[in-house]
């Protein structure tokens, strides 16, 4: 809740100049024939994703050159929404120029950055991000195809949602690329889940053999594996990349707030009091200067500044650097 | 030119309503339970609009009906007070009502089953009505209320209300119905449905929005949810909304008064608009003409996502709705079009135009030329449908 949730905005509003331009004048919107595609000396390729009963549905043809797997034209039929057609219609314009392997890489998240008027606005609300995942499947549909391999082989193609026609693959994809924290975050991103809901947790319309819950937790936990991997890596190599004092002010603060709560802020809530950090502070002799405030108890507490402060800063120069001066305001 | 073309959404308030009104914001804002004259000088502009109100749904002076806030609060307050009545205080556990009910009703049961109420959601034929023998079926001897909308907002279809009122009479069962698009479009009388209560908005029937009503049969007054002052004798507390029932009465009185015209004018309107758009291949409409109120046409247009005719028709500035998920904030398919079932495309392809008196035969030619050309745009784009080559070519 809060100001701007107390009236409902309309979705439109949200849809970039982009997305506008193109759901009224799609550049890309046609088919290409056989003859077409043999005038250009090229393979005609045509796939299909989706259905009409599942509310999106997009064609794409390629016509790629056989003998350097390049896409020399491409085109799109869209069943769906304003941003379905301008999704398929930016995927499309994509794929141009690129080889087969090199198209296989677009990503939803390409399409949508793609439609974007300004780099740091979504071109759509999140529950309309669907339409470029979409866009995404068409292409694996078509490399596949264009590659002679079924579409199964190509990637794994376990359905979660039937409803959406979603793959697990897509699903771990989506959540590790968009950091994707929650089911409905999930549903808003693929459509899994959005119609009958049977796939979101066990208990519903019929029994699935995959929810959307327990994949979450799974790649969440797997995300995290390999986050503490790449650290230890990092570690490992003595990479210069994990110092302290190379961090930036942001990396630091980060740092600074994890030891505190696993080691200090505990210690601190026992005793009635906390703390909280002002500011941090690189200097000129090389030190990092972290500004604290003592809260509750703590504030006003004599031993705050001394006995309390002598071990907060020996456990951060302990954890993190010798240079590290903690000065209470 | 700009068409409004959805007003089971909300309606242009009846600019004789507006002068009604306009007396009671800036001249006489007197609080009506006030004693000195600013107060009671509102009184017969209120009295007034009681009567048209009794008069409008032909409720008997022994009856209650209540002025509240929108129907979405009428509806709350029967289904709550239902409860704290006779399943709280009292040795019922059921409620009965339909999957295609507005979400006041839907989410209001859904609220009770939380409270470990068991509540029996009807499914509706592929016409979009529901069943009698269905309804009888559901019924339990611990069934206190059943709650059965009189006409769709979707689908504009038209439920068996004096058929349901009689098996719950004679079942000993309270009888709510949520009469908000019924009202204006066609004849509601209250004792002849044989209803116990009866929702009700004004800004459905060219009054302002902000006001609604419950009906309640003498002898069947519930627990009241909004407790304070005396307004209502207690029933509804909050200081009345004089201008928003002076409104509401005069709205009422042209409801009725335009019933006829309603039948007669705006279904011609509405019958041509949905000829002329079934001409197109591959449309189809949900429950024949005489099974809806006059004013709504429900149609499915193959090929074309509702969102997408949406976006092209608010382009030529055309105003109408969609069940489409698409178009939702929640992506959630339309309860209706689900519940309707029988084409799953549906869901996904239906437009809902409704019309309303002030729907002029320019607004509906203009309309009809414009979703001409939106389906030939749309359908071109579309990959799920391709027209056969000769109707391409020579219709449009």
């Amino acid at each position: 809740m809060g100001k701007n949730t107390i009236i409902g905005g309309s979705i439109w509003e949200e849809y970039s100049q982009k997305v506008q331009d193109l759901m009224n004048n799609p550049k890309n919107m046609g088919e290409i024939t056989e003859e077409q595609a043999k005038e250009m000396g090229a393979k005609l390729i045509v796939a299909d994703f989706g259905a009409e009963s599942c509310g999106d549905a997009v064609r794409l043809y390629w016509a790629v050159d056989e003998k350097t797997d390049k896409i020399l034209e491409a085109k799109f039929k869209s069943f769906g929404c304003g941003t379905a057609i301008a999704s398929s219609d930016t995927m499309a314009e994509l794929c141009k120029g690129k080889t087969v392997d090199e198209a296989v890489k677009i990503t939803n998240i390409d399409v949508e950055k793609a439609m974007r008027d300004n780099p740091d606005t979504p071109a759509v609300p999140p529950q309309k991000m669907h339409c470029s995942v979409m866009a995404y499947d068409v292409i694996k549909e078509a490399a596949a195809s264009y590659k002679g391999v079924d579409a199964a082989s190509f990637e794994d193609q376990i359905i979660v949602c039937e409803c959406a026609r979603v793959t697990l693959g897509t699903i771990k994809e989506v959540i590790k690329l968009n950091d994707l924290k929650s089911v409905e975050e999930i549903t808003n991103y693929t459509k899994a889940g959005a119609f009958c809901k049977s796939c979101i947790k066990p208990g519903g319309h019929e029994e699935r053999e995959y929810y959307l819950v327990d994949i979450l937790k799974e790649t969440r936990e797997e995300m995290e594996h390999d986050k503490i991997l790449s650290q230890a890596d990092a570690k490992t190599s003595g990479s210069e990349d994990f110092s302290f004092e190379s961090m930036t002010v942001v990396q630091k603060l980060k740092k600074v707030e994890e030891v505190i709560d696993e080691n200090i802020r505990e210690m601190l809530i026992m005793d009635g009091g906390n703390l909280e950090i002002v500011d941090i502070r690189d200097t000129d002799d090389d030190f990092t200067d972290i500004y604290i405030r003592y809260l509750g108890a703590c504030s006003g507490c004599a031993s705050s500044s001394t006995g309390t402060l002598y071990a907060i800063e020996a456990i951060l120069k302990d954890k993190l650097s010798e240079k590290i001066r903690v000065l209470p305001i | 030119m700009r068409v409004y073309l959805d007003n089971n959404a909300t309606t242009i308030v009846d600019p004789s309503v507006y002068t009604t009104m306009a007396p009671y914001f800036c001249e006489m804002y007197g609080n009506p339970n006030s004693l000195h004259e600013f107060g009671s000088e509102t009184h017969p502009a209120l009295r007034c609009a009681v009567d048209q109100i009794y008069a409008g749904i032909g409720a008997d002076d022994n009856d209650d009906v209540v002025v509240t806030s929108c129907a979405t609060e009428s509806i709350n307050w029967v289904i709550k007070g239902v409860y704290f009545d006779y399943i709280f205080n009292g040795d019922k556990n059921h409620v009965v009502t339909t999957e295609v009910e507005h979400p006041a009703v839907i989410q209001a049961c859904k609220f009770l089953e939380s409270l470990g109420v068991k509540v029996t959601y009807l499914p509706v034929n592929s016409d979009g009505v529901i069943e009698l023998k269905t309804l009888e079926n559901s019924l339990q001897d611990d069934t206190a209320l059943v709650s059965i909308m009189w006409a769709n907002n979707e689908t504009g279809m038209i439920f068996p209300i004096e058929e349901i009122g009689k098996i719950c009479k004679k079942r000993d069962i309270l009888f709510h119905t949520d009469a908000t698009q019924a009202i204006g479009k066609v004849p509601v009388d209250v004792i002849k449905a044989g209803v116990d209560y009866l929702s009700f908005s004004a800004h459905k029937f060219h009054g302002p929005k902000g006001v609604g009503g419950l009906y309640i049969k003498e002898g069947k007054v519930i627990t009241s949810l909004l407790h304070g002052g005396e307004q209502m004798e207690g029933f509804r507390s909050g200081t009345l909304n004089t201008p928003g029932i002076v409104g509401m009465g005069k709205a009422m009185e042209l409801a009725v008064e335009n019933l006829d015209f309603e039948k007669n004018s705006v279904k011609k309107l509405r019958d041509r608009l949905e000829d002329e758009l079934l001409k197109i291949p591959d449309t189809f409409v949900v429950g024949t003409k005489e099974q809806r109120t006059p004013n709504t046409i429900l149609i499915s247009v193959k090929g074309i996502e509702g969102e997408a005719m949406l976006w092209d028709l608010n382009k030529a500035g055309i105003a109408a709705s969609t069940g489409s998920a698409c178009a939702s904030e929640a992506l959630e398919s339309n309860p209706v079009m689900e519940a309707i079932g029988a084409e799953a495309d549906l869901a996904h392809t239906a437009l809902r135009l409704s019309l309303s008196r002030f729907t002029t035969e320019e607004e509906i030619d203009y309309t009809i030329d414009a979703i001409q050309k939106a389906v030939k745009r749309l359908r071109a784009i579309s990959s799920t449908f391709s027209y056969a080559p000769d109707w391409h070519e020579s219709k449009l």
